[in-house]
Order: structure tokens, then C-alpha cells, then sequence
């Protein structure tokens, strides 16, 4: 079952093996203004990559009060919105990522219980 | 201004109860709401799935956004546009086209609830820039949102979610767009999740039920604040030219009544109808049992009427086009020219095929695209299958109603029960009819023969006798019913029958008369010859009469003679002397 999902995601890996068997993650957060929410939002996520994924992540940050058309790609109806594009699959997790235990099982840092 | 205080406050409510309105571009819909949804505010439009809610709200934004020149926005949240655009094209809308216009934006939102996690506070803020995006890339005054309820689905936080479903509303309206928001019916309120609490202007109300086994689309506005509304459930119909709605409660008794006659088709049965036939813009019914020619009359007036080169639209439901046709051939009437010229349509259906409002909504719509000056329903008995005395009615009244403000001639036919009471109609519609044929079959001398009976034409100087009604070669003939010696009518071959042995009687008293006068003839002349007889012997008589006078004249001539001779020879004188006193 993870030999298949690790070959799909080969493409995605090959370029973005930096230390081999760890995937690299690719992270976009998408808020609507400086809020203290996107703030809060912000600080946990950068707080979370470089605890779990510390060289292998990119984190891209939006906002779509800037680039609204951006929204419509991404589908993005809540914000604050950090998807995790790579790894497969997509996820979205909502909201401004207070949630510790959650985000980690979004991101597949902790398996679901 | 203080002075004027007063009078303003007066008249403010009047003018705010005209709140402006964005026609929807629905037939029907408009009416009904006197004029469309109220313009700039939000309208929940809720309903089961398959009852058309999108399709209604497409049609807002097409037909009402694009007739009015007010682009418009929908977002969809469970078609994406691919689907959208081809859904549409079946019914006309060209949506790829109009989205390269910028008369419509097509945004699809996407909410899978196994994608998302929720980690924390959020709001919908990202809606709300598309939205706002999409509305302003167009100039958007109108929105659709379909249909919110996948929202629900998505995110588990309904605080929020109310909490910002709330926002949105009042941030819609706060734009000035004029919206439509769907969601589906709820178990025990209009929508599941409790809508209608947040829209307090307009809720309409879409229903898909099955009665009888038979599905009808209605339409109920349950709300529209600020404005007078229709408050029943009407039935609506979906086909390719989008959703029509029929607002026929509205109708009423304000038809014009002329005086313009049309022929029934029946030269006869005009004339039993002072020689003019039926008034234009009348209901007429014509009502009898099954094989009693009800079909061939009307035939009949049908042919007229495309004679007329009027149009004419008939309504079979028991009969294809191609068997009343040909049928009909066989009594003399074609009326396949007249199907061919475009004056005559045939629409054949199975009444069992819809429910009885949406027969009426399709009539109601092939009459408005055909546009005939007479229709044809044959028959309206099949109608009572579907619903019960009272809806039929009301049907009939709206129906007829319909007909007759639009000055179309109709003829209605209804069938009834052997052995049931004639002078009924199945549907108990007589009575608002104007004019009411009756065929009815009298069974005698083993045969049933057609009579026809002209129950009522108001407004007329009409026959009350029955007629026979014939089935000819050439088409329906009127004859006058016998009335047999002792009151009964006769028709068919006792008619013939008792014509022949009247004949015969008759002969009989001829002949009689004849005989009667040759006798008197005989007489006379024997009298007359008499009377040469006698006046012969009287001539022979007078003759000898004359002959002897003659004589004895001459014989007393000679006695005078010889007395004066004798005279003058004693005394002359005495003699002449007497003679001349005599003389004196």
C-alpha cells in the first residue's frame, strides 16, 4: 500500500528529494488580510514545519484580498486555509491551525487514530 | 417641515410597499409576484432535489439578467461549469457564450469535506472575495447561490457557519445585488438547516409530489415581504423553453363578450341556432355516449374553422392525429390538408401521461405559442381520471376562463356512462358552458340510432327540437326526428318504416278522394244530361206550344173578321161605335 502511493508521487519527490525518504512538503497558505487570525495561523504553521519538516517543506503565503483570483484555483472558501499540496493527497486544513493534534494528522505527521 | 411631518409619515408606507422589483423572466412567475423578486435583496428558493430549483435560478439569471441587460453571477456548489454549460444547452442557454459576453459569470466552488481538516477559528472570508470578485469583474446586479446546503456538508462548524451565513446575506444586500439562494427542504422546516430565518424578504417554495402516481412541480411563495403575492401552489412545468408557471387563479370574469358568430360546421345545426352557429369566444360542450358521434361533430367544426383559415388546436387524449384523420375520411371530412397547410394542430397525448395541472400548463402554453382562434378538447372526461369532481372543475373553470379571455372558440367533449343520467356531464361542468349539445343513442326496433338534443345556447334564439343525427358518407346530417302517433320519437328505420306505411295510408286516401270525385263527375254529368234531356222535351213542348197558339190566333183573327163583316152588314154603326169605346 505505500509502495504504490510512494511511486505515484514519485515526479513530486524526485525533484524535491532533498534527504532521501523524507518527501518534500509543498505549503500554501492562503489568508484574507493581516488578521491576528492569519497571524495566529501563520506562527503555528511556520512553528509546526520547522519542528516536523525542518529542510523539506516550502511554504508559500497568500492573501487574497490581494490576489482574489488566486481563491478560485485553490477552491478556497474559509480562510485561514493551509493546503498541503504535496505530499499526495491534497488536504486542506481549515481554520488558523490552533489545533496542534489536528494539524499534524492533516499534514500526515501523525497517523489517525 | 415639522407642519408637513404628518403627511409624510402617511405616505410613506404606501410608497415603500412598492419596493422595486428584478423581473425573473419566467412566465408566470412574474405575475405572480407582481413584477419579480424584490430588487437588490436576497431570495431563498427552496425545494427537494429534482424539483428545479437550479434551473429556476438559471432562468433568473438568463432570461430576467440577461432580458433586463443586469449580468449575473452563479455559483454553483455542486455542478462545475463543464457540467453547467452542457446541462443548459439541452434547454437553450448558451452559457459559454454569455460568459465570453460578461453577461453571466459561472463560479464553481468545490467542498469536499474529506479534503478538509478543521484546525481551528475561520471564517468564510474566502466566499465572500470570490463572490465579491466575480461580481465585480461583470458589473454582476444578480447572484445565484446553489445551493448553500453543500456548505453544511462541507464544514462541521455550524456556529460559524450560521454565523457567517448571516453575514452574507446582509453583506448581499449591502452590495445591491439582486440574489437567489437555494437550498433543500428540510424534514420539518422549509429548508434543513434553518434558512429561512436568515432571509426575511422573499422565500419561494418548489415541491415535487407524486399524487396518484402522478408528479406535479408546484410553486408556492411563502413570503415576500413588502408586496401582495399569489398565495396558492402552482403547478409549474420544465420542458425546452424553460419553466412556465401558471398563475391561473388570477384570472377572472372580465372576458368581452361579442356577437361574432362562427359556423359549428353542421349547416343544419346552424340553423338550429338561428342559421349563425355558435358565438366566437363561447364554450361549447358537446356530451354524449361512447359511439355517439361526439369526435365526427367536432370534426366538423374544426374543418370549418380551417375553412375559415383560422387555426385551430385539438387536444386528443384517445385518439392519435393519424386515426381521427383517418376516421374522420371516412365520414367525408379531410382534414389532413388543413394539418398540412398549418391551420389545424393535433396535440395527441395520454392524459394519464401528466398530472391535471400540467395538462393545463401545456395547454395553456401550446395555445400561447399556436395562437388558434378555435380549440378543440376532446375528450375532457379523461381529466376526471386524474382528479377528483371539485379540481376538475376548478381546472375547467380556469380553462375556460382562459380560453375565453383570449376569445378562442372551444369545444369540449365529454363522455358519458351508459345508463348514467344524460343530462350530466362526468365532470359537472355543464353549467359553464354556453352552449351544450347532447348526443344520445335511442335504442328501438332492434337498432340504436343518434339524436341530438340542443340542451342550451345562451345568448340565442335556439331549436328545441331533437334531430336525428346521421353518420354520412358526406359528413354529419340533421334530419327531423318522427314523431309516431302516439308521441314517441322514432328515428332509424321505424322512422322509415312508419314514413313508408304513412305513405302507403296515404296513397290509400287518395285514391279514395280520386274515386270520391269520379263518382261526383259521373253524377254531375248524368245530372247534366239530364237536364239536356229535359230541356229538349221543353223545347219540343215550347215549339208545339207556339204552333198551336199560333193557330188558335189565326182562328180567332177569322171569327173577329167574320163578326165584322156580319156587323157591318145589320148595323154597322152600333158595331164601330162599341169597338171604339172598346178601344177608349
Amino acid at each position: 500500500m505505500t509502495a504504490t502511493k510512494a511511486k505515484s508521487a514519485t515526479a513530486a519527490s524526485e525533484q524535491s528529494l532533498a534527504k532521501p525518504g523524507k518527501p518534500r512538503y509543498v505549503l500554501r497558505l492562503y489568508v484574507a488580510g493581516m488578521t491576528p487570525r492569519s497571524a495566529r495561523a501563520l506562527a503555528n504553521i511556520k512553528q509546526i514545519c520547522e519542528e516536523h519538516l525542518k529542510g523539506h517543506y516550502g511554504l508559500q503565503v497568500i492573501d487574497l484580498y490581494q490576489q482574489p483570483v488566486l481563491a478560485k484555483g485553490d477552491q478556497i472558501i474559509a480562510v485561514p486555509t493551509l493546503i498541503k499540496k504535496l505530499p499526495m493527497p491534497l488536504r486542506r486544513l481549515i481554520g488558523d491551525l490552533s489545533d496542534r493534534e489536528r494539524v499534524l494528522i492533516g499534514l500526515d505527521l501523525k497517523p489517525k487514530q | 417641515m415639522k407642519h408637513n411631518e404628518p403627511k409624510n409619515v402617511t405616505r410613506k408606507p404606501r410608497r415603500g410597499a412598492e419596493l422595486l422589483k428584478a423581473p425573473t423572466g419566467i412566465q408566470g412567475l412574474d405575475e405572480l409576484t407582481g413584477g419579480g423578486l424584490p430588487k437588490g435583496r436576497p431570495t431563498l428558493l427552496c425545494g427537494s432535489a429534482g424539483c428545479g430549483k437550479t434551473l429556476l435560478a438559471m432562468d433568473f439569471l438568463v432570461r430576467g439578467g440577461v432580458e433586463s441587460g443586469e449580468p449575473g453571477v452563479f455559483m454553483a456548489f455542486e455542478e462545475n461549469t463543464e457540467e453547467l454549460a452542457k446541462n443548459f444547452a439541452s434547454l437553450g442557454h448558451d452559457l459559454k457564450a454569455l460568459v465570453a459576453q460578461k453577461k453571466l459569470a459561472l463560479e464553481f466552488v468545490h467542498v469536499e469535506r474529506s479534503e478538509i481538516e478543521e484546525t481551528g477559528k475561520y471564517n468564510l472570508e474566502g466566499l465572500f472575495i470570490r463572490l465579491g470578485h466575480a461580481i465585480d469583474s461583470i458589473g454582476a446586479k444578480r447572484v445565484v447561490l446553489d445551493s448553500i446546503d453543500a456548505l453544511f456538508s462541507g464544514f462541521s462548524n455550524v456556529a460559524i457557519l450560521r454565523a457567517e451565513l448571516r453575514r452574507l446575506f446582509r453583506w448581499l444586500k449591502d452590495k445591491g445585488v439582486t440574489a437567489i439562494i437555494t437550498a433543500d427542504r428540510g424534514e420539518t422546516g422549509l429548508t434543513r438547516y434553518g434558512l429561512e430565518e436568515y432571509v426575511a424578504d422573499c422565500v419561494i417554495l418548489l415541491d415535487h409530489r407524486v399524487d396518484g402516481q402522478m408528479a406535479t412541480r408546484r410553486l408556492r411563495i411563502v413570503k415576500y415581504r413588502g408586496s401582495t403575492h399569489g398565495t396558492s401552489e402552482y403547478p409549474f412545468l420544465i420542458d425546452e423553453s424553460g419553466i412556465s408557471i401558471l398563475p391561473i387563479t388570477s384570472m377572472g370574469l372580465k372576458h368581452e363578450a361579442g356577437t361574432e358568430r362562427v359556423s359549428s360546421g353542421v349547416p343544419r345545426l346552424d340553423a338550429m341556432m338561428g342559421g349563425k352557429g355558435y358565438f366566437r369566444g363561447s364554450s361549447v360542450l358537446v356530451s354524449g355516449t361512447a359511439g355517439t358521434g361526439k369526435t365526427s361533430l367536432t370534426a366538423h367544426f374544426a374543418h370549418a374553422a380551417a375553412a375559415r383559415g383560422e387555426r385551430c388546436l385539438w387536444f386528443a387524449f384517445e385518439e392519435s392525429s393519424s386515426q381521427i384523420i383517418r376516421n374522420m375520411r371516412s365520414i367525408g371530412i379531410d382534414l389532413e390538408p388543413a394539418v398540412r397547410r398549418g391551420t389545424l394542430r393535433f396535440h395527441a397525448e395520454r392524459p394519464s401521461l401528466f398530472g391535471l395541472e400540467m395538462h393545463l400548463v401545456t395547454i395553456h402554453r401550446l395555445v400561447n405559442q399556436f395562437r388558434p382562434r378555435v380549440v378543440v378538447i376532446d375528450p375532457i372526461t379523461d381529466f376526471a381520471v386524474l382528479g377528483g369532481g371539485a379540481e376538475v372543475k376548478a381546472m375547467m373553470t380556469r380553462l375556460i376562463d382562459f380560453f375565453k379571455l383570449q376569445q378562442i372558440t372551444a369545444l369540449f367533449t365529454s363522455l358519458t356512462a351508459g345508463g348514467a343520467f344524460m343530462e350530466s356531464t362526468e365532470v359537472g361542468v355543464s353549467s359553464l358552458m354556453d352552449t351544450w349539445l347532447l348526443l344520445r343513442d335511442m335504442e328501438s326496433g332492434a337498432e340504436r340510432n343518434r339524436v341530438l338534443h340542443l340542451l342550451k345556447s345562451r345568448g340565442m334564439a335556439h331549436s328545441n327540437q331533437v334531430r336525428e343525427f346521421l353518420l354520412t358518407d358526406h359528413g354529419v346530417e340533421l334530419r327531423d326526428v318522427y314523431v309516431g302517433p302516439s308521441g314517441a320519437l322514432l328515428a332509424g328505420s321505424a322512422r322509415d318504416a312508419l314514413e313508408a306505411q304513412e305513405k302507403a295510408q296515404a296513397l290509400v286516401r287518395e285514391q279514395e278522394i280520386e274515386g270520391k270525385e269520379q263518382e261526383l263527375e259521373r253524377k254531375r254529368q248524368a245530372l247534366e244530361a239530364r237536364i239536356a234531356a229535359l230541356r229538349a222535351e221543353f223545347e219540343v213542348e215550347q215549339a208545339e206550344a207556339a204552333k198551336t197558339i199560333g193557330q188558335d190566333q189565326t182562328r180567332v183573327g177569322v171569327l173577329a173578321g167574320d163578326r165584322v163583316q156580319m156587323a157591318r152588314l145589320r148595323q154597322s154603326d152600333a158595331i164601330a161605335r162599341r169597338k171604339t169605346r172598346k178601344q177608349e
